[in-house]
């Protein structure tokens, strides 16, 4: 079965009714996406289809087909709401960092703290207690301010 | 995910007619669509059956659209959609409140309207919204549709009157005159299943209809009456805490559950003075 994942045209096979986090994970060895819970209510393992996010504990495989899926990788590393959760350290264990970057990614920059509440609300977090995390998404596309020097 | 995989088959059809033919061929398919019940069962071996019916490249079936005065919202409308629809935003405000409460945004992205309708939870969010708006429920199988009220679909727990070889296409909403209201009581805002969750609508005479205070959403017809007819607040809670029968479930207690839909009514009432 052929999708683009994350830009590129691949070709897949797997049965259509497996999860596309277990092919993603399994068959494509993209393990940035994380399962947390298997049920849908706290959004580790969300990615895009055809640009809107999913939690790919919840999506067959079969429904991939022909879309258009973006995952943590797809970022590349230097995306600026990955600089700013490692500037801000809105992350403590990990495992819920790439779906909450993946579901920030439809946020406008600039966004209030309520919207960025409100796109992040299937993501559930068990260490930040949410702070540090809101606070990357809201600064991630800011200018970036000179570090100031740090004395040695 | 603990079911096997193996002994699973699906059916993708690219069009309604087809899917309705596998249908009336294997009426024991599990139609599918943003699977987001289907596969919560999947994952912990619970979900019956092996045969699916994949709907999800039926796109007609997402169209929202106004017909003479009807709203005809189809049955693959996600919640998203219905958020971002101009249309249910100008005539079913309360929908789109429903619908932003449904999980979180990733579930409002895949999850479907005909989904929420055909899974029968007592607790479905968008129900209590149908049910006030006296809404009606478009089945179709291979042969002919029919439509039956939104308010006699449901025949008891996770029952309803569409047969095996029957699919949801659309919901349809008449026009509606009346301020409308809507609240989900939860233990937190995204994510969680309702505790008592209740639409109402305001006009020239009252609409009232609560989910997870019984086995199916229910409307109020006493109560309804009692605030039609001018009864006072206090005289409409004690007719509404008659009227419905909770349960103590895993979520909440029969005396909470009263309690709060009391209280709903009551900021139901004050909301929309």
């Amino acid at each position: 079965m052929q999708f683009v994942l994350n830009g590129a045209s691949v070709d897949v096979s797997a049965h259509p009714m497996r999860r596309l986090l277990d092919v993603l994970r399994e068959e494509c060895h993209l393990t940035g996406t994380k399962e947390g819970c298997g049920e849908g209510e706290c959004g580790a393992c969300t990615v895009l289809v055809n640009g809107e996010s999913a939690v790919s504990c919840l999506v067959p495989f079969g429904q991939v087909d022909g879309a258009e899926v973006r995952t943590i990788e797809g970022l590349g590393g230097d995306h600026p709401l990955q600089r700013a959760f490692m500037r801000e350290v809105g992350a403590q264990c990990g495992i819920c960092t790439p779906g909450m970057i993946m579901a920030a990614l439809a946020l406008p920059p600039n966004a209030s703290l309520g919207r960025v509440r409100e796109a992040l609300a299937g993501n559930l977090c068990r260490c930040t207690g949410y702070e540090a995390i809101y606070r990357a998404v809201r600064t991630a596309y800011e200018l970036p301010v000179k570090p100031a020097a740090v004395g040695e | 995910m603990k079911t096997a995989l193996a002994p699973l088959t699906v059916q993708r059809p690219r069009s309604l007619h087809a899917a309705l033919a596998m249908l009336r061929d294997a009426p024991d398919a599990v139609p599918i669509a943003g699977c987001t019940d289907v596969y919560v069962a999947l994952n912990f071996g619970t979900q019956a059956g092996s045969r699916f019916l994949d709907l999800s490249a039926l796109a007609p079936l997402r169209r929202i659209e106004q017909r003479g005065d009807t709203l005809s919202i189809g049955a693959l409308a996600t919640h998203t959609a219905l958020i971002r629809s101009r249309l249910v935003r100008g005539r079913l405000p309360m929908l789109v409140a429903a619908a932003r409460e449904v999980g979180g945004v990733q579930i409002q992205n895949r999850g479907t309207i005909g989904g929420n309708v055909a899974n029968a939870s007592p607790a479905g969010d968008t129900l209590p919204v149908l049910a006030v708006a006296d809404a009606v429920v478009v089945l179709r199988d291979a042969r002919a549709e029919r439509r039956v009220p939104f308010n006699a679909f449901y025949t008891g727990y996770r029952t309803s009157v569409r047969r095996p070889d029957e699919l949801i296409v659309a919901i349809e909403v008449p026009p509606l005159v009346g301020t409308q209201w809507f609240r989900k009581v939860g233990t937190r805002a995204a994510q969680a299943i309702s505790k008592v969750v209740m639409a109402g609508v305001r006009g020239p005479s009252v609409r009232l209809a609560l989910g997870s205070v019984a086995a199916t959403v229910v409307r109020l017809p006493r109560t309804e009456a009692a605030l039609t007819n001018g009864a006072s607040l206090d005289d409409a809670g004690r007719v509404l805490a008659d009227e419905i029968a909770p349960i103590d479930d895993l979520r909440s207690t029969a005396a909470y559950r009263r309690a709060v839909a009391v209280n709903l009514v009551r900021s139901f009432w004050s909301e929309t003075a």
